[in-house]
């Protein structure tokens, strides 16, 4: 198959232009809920780029064998099962980060982000060109819950990846750990993304 | 190539292998994964009894007790504390229910005059940020050193003596409450 799109712009395209949180605003469960540090956002992002990585390869291989009328059911299959994969191996070997993400894991599965590439572009692609396109996507998705982990755990927390720089009893703006402040957050970095001229 | 046509027996024969594919793939890691699991659970169980009791040189895992807990799938473990033939501590896993989202167990540790040593969160599934700061030294700093018999383990707001964590009233609740479990546990075991 042709490849039809340019490489580099398929994968520069995720991080700012069409970044998935910010600009097209999807997956906004995780990204609102466990957004609450800077390293939980950095777990998330990992473990769903790495689902949409593996998504994006397995659908770009059989979407040619999976009959248009039940495309839907067998992507979420192959997407469920990737993250189940995710979550035993998290449990096992990174019991900590298991712990902090708890019931946010099982829920990738029905983040819209993966199910959106995978429909949206890896369906309709060859191999590479979806390899491409989940690396950009996954990152633009790792820097996002990164960014707006930090902002909220800085303002709610005073600290950063768990550094403390405030006093033992200093008043921070809780509202910031609270889901209130992750739409407020989510808010002005979406507005500040928006305003980044991407040509 | 082709997109494979909607026929009945095209859609059948696609989820069926997607499902099967997908099923062998999850058996194999769930198999692969077992050990390293039940493993780092058991670590976790080792390391947090050694945190919750004074110094000990007996194996508390062999000599663990269950007993059986009310409402609840998994039983009170009790793990004794010893160094040679003198009981140093206990260390016992209480549970609540009463969580944010789910069950909530922990494992606290009692001198032998009843006053608790330290605690630590075996499982929890609350909300990242805020409940799950049951788990913060400076939370659970407020219960060490406390005797339950004379310190009340609810939340000020109920009448009891524990400061509640900023926006997680339920949490704090469902902590205490494991706590409180796993002193009457403590109680009842040193009647006998």
């Amino acid at each position: 198959m042709e490849s039809t799109v340019n490489k580099k712009e398929t994968f520069l395209r995720g991080i700012v232009a069409e970044n998935p949180v910010f600009v097209m605003l999807l997956g906004m469960c995780p990204t609102l809920g466990v957004t609450t540090s800077g390293f939980n956002g950095l777990g998330m992002g990992v473990a769903t780029a790495f689902v949409l990585l593996m998504s994006n390869i397995v659908v770009s291989q059989v979407k040619t064998q999976i009959p248009s009328k039940v495309r839907i059911p067998a992507f979420i299959i192959i997407i469920a099962s990737f993250v189940t994969i995710v979550e035993m191996v998290l449990e096992a070997y990174i019991p900590f980060l298991y712990e902090q993400l708890g019931i946010f894991i099982p829920l990738i599965v029905v983040n819209c982000l993966i199910l959106g590439r995978a429909e949206a572009f890896a369906s309709k692609n060859n191999l590479l060109d979806s390899i491409i396109d989940a690396l950009g996507m996954g990152l633009g998705f790792i820097i996002a819950l990164t960014l707006l982990g930090a902002v909220r755990e800085i303002l709610g927390s005073g600290s950063l990846f768990g550094m403390s720089f405030v006093p033992e009893n200093a008043s921070t703006f809780i509202i910031f750990i609270l889901p209130p402040g992750a739409f407020i957050a989510l808010a002005f970095l979406s507005a500040i993304f928006n305003k980044i001229p991407t040509k | 190539m082709k997109k494979k046509e909607s026929t009945f027996i095209n859609m059948l024969a696609a989820l069926f292998i997607v499902t099967l594919i997908s099923g062998f793939a999850l058996s194999y890691v769930n198999i692969a994964t077992e050990g390293p699991i039940s493993e780092a659970k058991l670590k976790r169980k080792v390391a947090a009894i050694k945190m919750v009791v004074p110094a000990f040189d007996n194996n508390p895992v062999s000599e663990m007790k269950t007993i059986f807990a009310e409402g609840y799938k998994d039983s009170i473990e009790v793990y004794v504390a010893r160094m040679g033939t003198e009981k140093v501590g206990t260390a016992i896993i209480g549970m609540s229910s009463k969580g944010f989202s789910g069950l909530i167990k922990v494992m606290a540790g009692f001198n032998p005059d009843g006053t608790i040593k330290n605690i630590q969160v075996l499982e929890q599934k609350e909300t990242p940020g805020l409940g799950t700061k049951i788990k913060s030294e400076r939370f659970i700093q407020q219960y060490v050193t406390k005797n339950p018999a004379s310190f009340d383990l609810k939340v000020k707001k109920d009448g009891g003596q524990v400061d509640a964590l900023t926006g997680a009233t339920i949490s704090t609740r469902a902590f205490s409450a494991a706590v409180q479990q796993a002193y009457e546990v403590f109680e009842n075991l040193k009647k006998d």
